[in-house]
């Protein structure tokens, strides 16, 4: 841990590196950007040639220049590969440590198409014939999310996952109440280990959430589904393989259940990446079904958005749509926004475009059988790492067999050894130049970590992510303290996180901080 | 520090006026980093009947018998691991114990030098040792004490007036005051920020439990620290209105009564937050009757509970006690085989737990023993826990005969 003498270059060749890399982040004590605006300062950008300067109207003018910083071009570089150089992610990381969020790689050649002028300078209020090519876009991208998932229509406006799990619910909600059955069917059912947008989403259109424990073996108990629907059952919002990694071999049986009692299935495919090509919800009887683009299609997560989601639905569904939907009538595209059962816009305008632009060209270039071998490589990859993380001593992984895509994982015997807490590992493994999570909701297992290795990564990648893991924790039986005094290597310290659960604290925004802590 | 020490016992067993929150700040005792006083109680023979296949400790002549095949005491060495800890994440800690293998042989053993208190226990040390070191236990911030369920009771008797937490020591160790490890004790003691939760003590009947009748009972509840969030170590007093929490439950509990019906609430912490919700001073061992926001009788008999809840519907609310999965039968004999008939004749049973404890069960069934397989029979299948506001699962119930016997 401590004690590496000096890497010397004297002598040819080069010594070979050693098992574990010597990293250290760059630690720049980086001012806040409106903190270096200077006055006056500029960068400048030329022009474009042979384009004529248009005269704003004065209705559209600023009285006052908008409280940008003021900055040299170079200052603005710096300031921002900076930032980069103090980041933790998939382009200079072995970023899989951040399970049931499939952070994969973001093909560069995506963002060229992104940056094309055809997309980028697109206006939202652009008339339908002058905009063909991105409605086609969205069109093939609807079809083929269609086909992927069996359904009949799939919206793409939502601009995350949990805003499409939040469409779904509004559109179940709705199609209930068509049929009368608004008020009676007042119940949603869902699962432990389903991704918790869909009990906070079921609640949050009012629903009463009843959820179904895992029975010895990790699965949801289907008789405690046989006993929770009924006639006030609106819908199942579950996730297939649930965050632990477990695929529900019965679904299409917890389907059934619940058409029966004259309520929807709804499926959360935020765990899709194992899946593409392989099942498809229709064909497990769903109504309703969802996919991350910013997961399972490679696009960018955006920290918290816009990312964009997708949902899929049913042909009784259908007209629930968030809309204005994307149709094609064999000549041309178009925007319908005479949709009276809607249940409205999602987003302003089509959603996040550029995301869709994005997956669109991910798809375009794999193809249906690069989408299995995605999925596929995905399982393996997982499942190595996961052969790899268990045999380091401390480690568990709750309930046996194999997982799909994803783990999530327990220090819980490191734990009650040593007394450090899987946050603690994770912070230590950064000192490697590695990320690392624990879990979100629930907190059901003891020390969790959850892995996702995806398509992405390559066998010495795995082999270097595990060899972190159990060097952080065989230090952690050797000299816990030293583990919990990490991190060393990393941009930042130990920071006060009292604020993340604190609105009052919070600010998103430089003029929030102004506001909140600097007032 | 010693001044402002939060006022007021440790312990709850029938409190008159149900007003305490399940989490709650005491803002007295000085956040990691700075010096605590510890309380370190021993039992010395916890545990020891453990390895030998004694299924407990309780009692001088188990104790002997232990000693006789060969076992040897190690709550001893487990203090020791837990102060190691402390120690080490909070060096500026002082100790306070008894001398002997009461405590200070581990204290020492952990590299600490502990201030002994005046107070000679018995050779071998018994119950009444560690009850009259609690009540002399004085101005400390926290109470550390190595056993098990039994010493946990022992505990509760000597009313400790500060916040206490076990290290699990003992081969009964099912109640919530105790952490998982001692490691994981030191830890929570040096991360000790004075935010408190109420956790139940439970216990076994040792002599049942070796003829192969497992089933804990309630005691009452001690004051311990309150759990850090698994997250990421935050303060779990930001959030201690969780839908999740004892109160959510309560609040949905309440939510879901209608006019005329009759509540039977039976004992522990979480059906006293229905009482407190609903304003009543209902008890916390005991076994109580509401109606209409009203108390209609408070730690009732079975007799009269079974007059009761004659001839109008009425419903059962109970929660889980301990980590097996009881629900009817263990601290509740109350609700007995005949009773039981009655309400579910007319009513229902409604079983209050968070989201963890269930999980704790590891998939296991909730488990019903009022002694009667058939009145057991008729809570067989799944049942309704509520979890939080408007948030419940649906969970398998079983008679504990048929469980044990299959």
């Amino acid at each position: 841990m401590s004690g590496h003498s000096g890497e010397s270059f004297a002598e040819l060749p080069v010594a070979p590196k050693p098992p574990l890399r010597r990293f250290h982040q760059a630690r720049w004590d980086e001012p806040i950007i409106f903190e270096q605006s200077r006055p006056g300062r500029r960068g400048i950008a030329v022009p474009a040639a042979g384009v004529p300067a248009v005269e704003l109207p004065e209705s559209v003018r600023r009285a006052e220049p908008p409280k940008l910083p003021e900055m040299a071009q170079l200052h603005v570089l710096r300031h921002y590969v900076r930032l980069s150089q103090e980041n933790l992610g998939v382009d200079q990381a072995i970023a899989v440590g951040q399970g049931t969020c499939t952070m994969k790689y973001s093909p560069k050649v995506n963002d060229r198409f992104v940056n094309d002028p055809k997309v980028a300078e697109l206006h939202p209020l652009q008339p339908d014939d002058t905009v063909q090519g991105v409605l086609e876009v969205y069109w093939r991208m609807e079809r083929m999310l269609a086909e992927i998932s069996g359904m009949h229509r799939v919206s793409l406006q939502p601009a995350s996952g949990s805003a499409a799990i939040y469409a779904n619910i509004a559109m179940i909600r709705a199609y209930h109440a068509s049929r009368g059955e608004g008020r009676q069917r007042d119940q949603v059912i869902t699962t432990m280990f389903s991704h918790p947008s869909n009990a906070a989403c079921a609640k949050t259109a009012g629903y009463e959430v009843i959820t179904l424990m895992p029975d010895e073996n990790g699965y949801p108990d289907i008789e405690a589904l046989r006993a929770a629907v009924g006639p006030r059952t609106a819908a199942l919002m579950i996730t297939n393989p649930e965050d632990t990694g477990i695929f529900n071999p019965r679904i299409e049986e917890f389907v059934s259940l619940v058409h029966e009692a004259g309520g929807l299935a709804c499926y959360d495919q935020a765990n899709a990446n194992g899946l593409l090509g392989i099942t498809r919800a229709a064909d497990a009887g769903f109504d309703l079904c969802h996919f991350n683009l910013h997961k399972t299609f490679s696009t960018p997560h955006a920290c918290g958005g816009p990312a964009a989601g997708a949902c899929g639905v049913s042909e009784a569904l259908a007209p629930f749509l968030p809309g204005p939907t994307v149709e094609f009538d064999g000549a041309a595209y178009h925007l319908d926004a005479d949709r009276p059962q809607s249940v409205g816009k999602m987003r302003p305008f089509l959603g996040v475009t550029p995301n869709v632009v994005r997956a669109y060209a991910w798809v375009m270039a794999l193809g249906a059988e690069g989408l299995r071998e995605v999925a596929e490589t995905a399982v393996l990859n997982n499942n190595y790492l996961m052969h790899k993380v268990l045999r380091i001593p401390g480690a568990s992984a709750h309930w046996d067999g194999g997982r799909v895509e994803q783990v999530r994982y327990s220090w819980q015997g490191l734990f009650e050894e040593t007394g450090v807490h899987s946050e603690e590992i994770g912070v230590r493994a950064a000192d490697f130049g590695v990320h690392y999570w624990t879990s979100h909701h629930p907190y059901l297992v003891p020390e969790p970590f959850t892995l996702e290795p995806t398509e992405s990564y390559s066998q010495e990648d795995l082999d270097e992510y595990a060899a972190i893991l159990a060097h952080v924790a065989d230090e952690a039986r050797r000299d816990p303290e030293y583990v919990r005094g990490a991190p060393y290597n990393q941009t930042v310290h130990k920071i006060d996180q009292t604020s993340l659960d604190d609105p009052k604290q919070w600010s998103p925004s430089w003029r929030a901080y102004t506001r909140k802590h600097l007032a | 520090m010693t001044a402002d020490r939060p006022a007021g016992p440790a312990t709850s067993r029938t409190p008159a006026v149900p007003a305490a929150p399940a989490t709650s700040p005491a803002a007295s005792v000085p956040p990691g980093g700075g010096d605590l006083v510890v309380g370190l109680i021993v039992n010395p023979v916890a545990g020891i009947g453990g390895p030998a296949g004694l299924k407990g400790s309780d009692g001088p002549d188990v104790q002997r018998e232990a000693l006789a095949r060969g076992a040897s005491p190690r709550a001893g060495d487990r203090a020791a691991q837990a102060v190691r800890t402390l120690l080490a994440r909070r060096p500026g800690t002082r100790i306070r114990t008894l001398a002997g293998p009461m405590g200070e042989h581990s204290a020492r053993a952990a590299g600490a030098d502990p201030e002994i208190l005046r107070l000679l226990p018995g050779d071998p040390s018994s119950p009444r040792d560690t009850t009259a070191a609690v009540a002399a236990m004085k101005e400390v911030d926290l109470l550390l004490f190595a056993g098990g369920d039994g010493t946990a009771r022992d505990v509760l008797d000597g009313s400790p007036s500060c916040p206490v937490l076990g290290v699990p020591a003992g081969v009964k160790v099912y109640s919530g005051c105790f952490a998982v490890s001692p490691a994981t004790a030191g830890a929570a003691a040096a991360e000790f920020g004075g935010e408190t939760a109420e956790a139940e003590v439970v216990d076994l009947d040792e002599e049942a439990y070796r003829r192969g009748r497992v089933g804990p009972r309630l005691y009452g509840t001690l004051r311990v620290p309150a759990a850090r969030t698994r997250l990421s170590g935050r303060k779990v007093g930001s959030s201690s209105a969780a839908p999740g929490s004892a109160e959510g439950i309560a609040r949905e509990v309440v939510a879901r009564m209608r006019p005329g019906v009759r509540y039977v609430l039976g004992p522990g912490a979480t059906t006293m937050a229905v009482g407190r919700r609903l304003g009543l001073a209902t008890t916390l061992l005991g076994v109580d009757v509401v109606q209409d926001g009203e108390l209609v009788a408070a730690d009732v008999t079975e007799r009269q509970l079974a007059d009761l809840v004659d001839g109008r519907e009425s419903h059962a609310v109970v929660s889980v006690i301990g980590g097996q999965g009881f629900v009817l039968g263990r601290g509740n004999q109350q609700i007995s085989p005949a009773v039981l008939k009655k309400i579910m004749a007319s009513g229902g049973l409604v079983v209050l737990a968070t989201q963890q404890k269930l999980a704790g069960l590891g998939g296991r069934p909730l488990l019903a023993d009022t002694g009667d397989p058939e009145a057991d029979a008729l809570v067989g299948g799944h049942v309704s826990v509520i979890t939080g506001y408007r948030e419940s699962a649906m969970y398998r119930i079983r008679s504990a005969i048929e469980e044990f016997s299959t």
